[in-house]
């Protein structure tokens, strides 16, 4: 009796082992890494892209009939961080593609070792065109700089501004990049060489521009181009008001936060920056059903970086559906034919530089509030 | 450089200047009393900071009373630090205390982002600090005196602790020679727990008028500030409580000068601050204001 019951035993642990093991082959994951700025400077930018990104990730929790993990790792705003958080996420959590980064300079830096690693990488929001340039497994799903800087240039020719100040964070690849864009193109409009009137710098961490600043009210300025990130503008508002100015301000994609306003407060009043969305204006239908998920999921608006999250978890599921396999060489191949994907930020092609092409919107702020100006078409 | 503009820049110049100096009286003190280099300093300025915005969001006290408290939390957190992390290593020789600070330092940091997040926070700034005035073409904001005065009073009742005071006699006993002076009953645990608490208190000071000139705090704010006040303490001579003044004062208005006469170069305002402190301390190795200490072998 003794001896049927522990042969009935051994019979009953063999089989769970079987089909447990059954079951684990069955649920195997397709790892994707995440690499965001989750603190330092940039930190409210890469918390509201990972904000998006969950919620995509929660709409489409599988692909190929696998669950879908994600691996986040923080990059700390840095650049040299972001190399070895995409080191981290390729070696130990063995990730067969990767989301990121928030910020140029982090995303090249990661950019160069998922390269070397031949696995595919898409940026949700870093718009300098070297992120992209001579690489052939970096993608995005955002615009790039040349025409950011155009689009904030037209802007404010239109504006019968004919002579500007820039504020450039020497540190970043973003700001000396659409730095450079802005004045050849303002240049262009005014015919004027002399029209950039004063170019001033300041490093990653600078928290005192009254030096900077007094420099560009002294040079006569109508208007002043910041092209920072938010934490920084919303202190070079305050800190030009304080000096009794009243030019027009102005910024790229990167001030795009909530923060700009919380710390600027009034001072931010009437500051006019181009981004990749509002949510005031949804571009496709498929932004509507975001912006309803997004609030009934987190209680308030999102803003582009959210956006940008959610396009490029869903852009990137998209590939490694039609790619059919978790193979990083396939998943490559087919980000590389991505056409017209419906996104939340607009109808999203890759193009042979595994760039997007898209339309910018001009929002201002009014009342503490982002409000939608326009939508300029590339 | 026109008048109006260099001016505008002194005035830019005096109110950067002292915040620097604010915080490197806190550093200079601690160091002229235990020749320990606090490392942990520029981590206890963000906790004051940190300690007046939670004041002021969850118990939505009047200002002033979330000044004091913020300050006397802090200050007692800079008491539990020393007890925790230098008090075991008194004997141990004086490297052991200096590595043991830095471990605080990234300790306090990393804790800092766990607990408050790493998205910078706004700072609660009454209207009176913020609002400016015009005098001529020059613009000032009321902060920009206030952050002077302050570290002006705080200078003069921390010489009149040390020099004039019996705590203050203890302290220069201690610096000047601790076994000896332990011998003399001299409790020196009490005395170091007071500089700890005095120091911190002055950090929290520090870290509360940065983020009223600079409304935006976060875990890491108080990595760059904390370096510039240490060279600051440095270039005044370490250890000497107003050359930490004179130096902050000098390091503020140079890089501010800086920037104004050669904007081109603005981007390496920093490099520019290092070279001042090491061409400085090549021809006057003890700081400005410093004394030349021999060790006793």
């Amino acid at each position: 009796m003794r001896r049927i019951s522990a042969c009935v035993a051994l019979i009953v642990v063999a089989m769970l082992t079987v089909l447990a093991g059954g079951l684990s082959a069955q649920v195997e994951p397709i790892r994707i890494g995440v690499y965001e700025p989750m603190t330092g400077a940039m930190a409210a930018g890469g918390q509201m892209t990972w904000e998006g990104i969950l919620l995509a990730h929660e709409m489409t929790p599988e692909v190929l009939g696998r669950p879908i993990r994600l691996f986040l790792a923080d990059n700390k705003s840095d650049p040299v961080e972001s190399a070895n958080a995409v080191a981290k996420l390729i070696d130990q959590d063995k990730v067969i593609a990767i989301i990121g980064s928030y910020g140029s300079s982090n995303s090249m830096a990661g950019g160069d070792v998922a390269e070397k690693a031949g696995i595919p990488m898409i940026t949700d929001s870093a718009t300098n065109p070297l992120v992209t340039e001579g690489k052939d497994y970096m993608f995005r799903a955002c615009f790039i700089d040349p025409f950011q800087g155009e689009v904030m240039a037209k802007y404010a020719y239109g504006e019968g501004i004919r002579k500007v100040a820039i504020l450039i964070d020497v540190a970043q690849d973003y700001s000396v990049g659409l730095a450079n864009y802005f004045e050849a193109t303002f240049k262009q409009l005014t015919g004027d060489a002399r029209s950039v009137v004063a170019k001033v710098a300041y490093n990653t961490g600078d928290q005192d521009f009254s030096a900077q600043l007094t420099q560009v009210i002294n040079s006569g300025a109508e208007a002043l181009f910041v092209p920072g990130y938010f934490g920084d503008m919303a202190l070079v508002a305050k800190q030009l008001r304080a000096l009794g100015s009243k030019i027009l301000l102005m910024g790229g994609d990167a001030i795009d936060a909530p923060e700009l306003v919380i710390i600027g407060g009034e001072a931010a009043e009437g500051i006019v920056f181009s981004t990749f969305y509002s949510a005031e204006a949804p571009a496709t239908p498929e932004a509507q059903k975001f912006v309803d998920a997004f609030k009934a999921k987190y209680g308030k608006t999102p803003n582009a970086n959210g956006a940008l999250g959610y396009d490029t978890y869903n852009i990137l599921v998209d590939a490694i559906r039609r790619a059919g396999s978790d193979d990083p060489k396939a998943i490559r191949d087919a980000l590389a034919n991505t056409v017209d994907f419906p996104a939340v930020t607009g109808s999203t092609t890759i193009d042979e530089s595994g760039n997007a092409t898209k339309d910018a919107v001009l929002l201002r702020v009014e009342d503490g509030k982002f409000r939608y100006l326009t939508t300029i078409k590339p | 450089m026109t008048w109006a503009v260099f001016a505008q820049n002194l005035v830019n110049g005096l109110s950067l200047g002292s915040l620097y100096a604010l915080v490197a009286i806190g550093y200079t003190m601690v160091y002229g009393i235990l020749r320990l280099i606090n490392f942990a300093h520029s981590n206890i300025f963000m906790l004051g900071a940190y300690m007046l915005f939670y004041a002021d969001l969850m118990f939505r006290l009047p200002w002033w009373l979330s000044f004091v408290i913020a300050v006397i939390v802090t200050a007692i957190m800079g008491v539990i630090v020393e007890r925790a992390a230098y008090r075991p290593l008194r004997q141990a020789p004086r490297i052991s205390a200096l590595i043991s600070a830095i471990g605080v330092a990234y300790f306090i940091e990393n804790l800092g982002l766990v607990v408050f997040g790493g998205r910078p926070k706004p700072f609660p700034v009454p209207a009176f600090f913020s609002k400016s005035y015009q005098l001529g073409s020059v613009y000032m904001a009321n902060i920009a005196w206030v952050v002077p005065l302050l570290s002006g009073i705080l200078l003069f009742g921390l010489m009149v602790l040390v020099y004039r005071t019996k705590v203050g006699l203890a302290m220069r006993a201690i610096s000047h020679d601790m076994e000896t002076s332990s011998l003399m009953s001299v409790d020196v645990d009490r005395i170091v727990a007071i500089t700890f608490g005095v120091g911190s208190a002055l950090a929290a000071a520090g870290g509360i008028m940065w983020g009223l000139k600079y409304p935006q705090i976060n875990p890491l704010m108080g990595t760059v500030p904390g370096l510039k006040a240490f060279t600051a303490a440095v270039l005044g001579g370490i250890g000497s409580i107003p050359g930490a003044m004179i130096g902050g004062m000098l390091l503020g208005m140079l890089e501010i000068m800086l920037v104004a006469s050669m904007p081109a170069l603005s981007g390496f305002r920093d490099a520019f601050a290092f070279l001042v402190l090491i061409v400085i301390l090549l021809a006057r190795p003890s700081g400005l204001m410093g004394r030349e200490y021999r060790e006793k072998v």
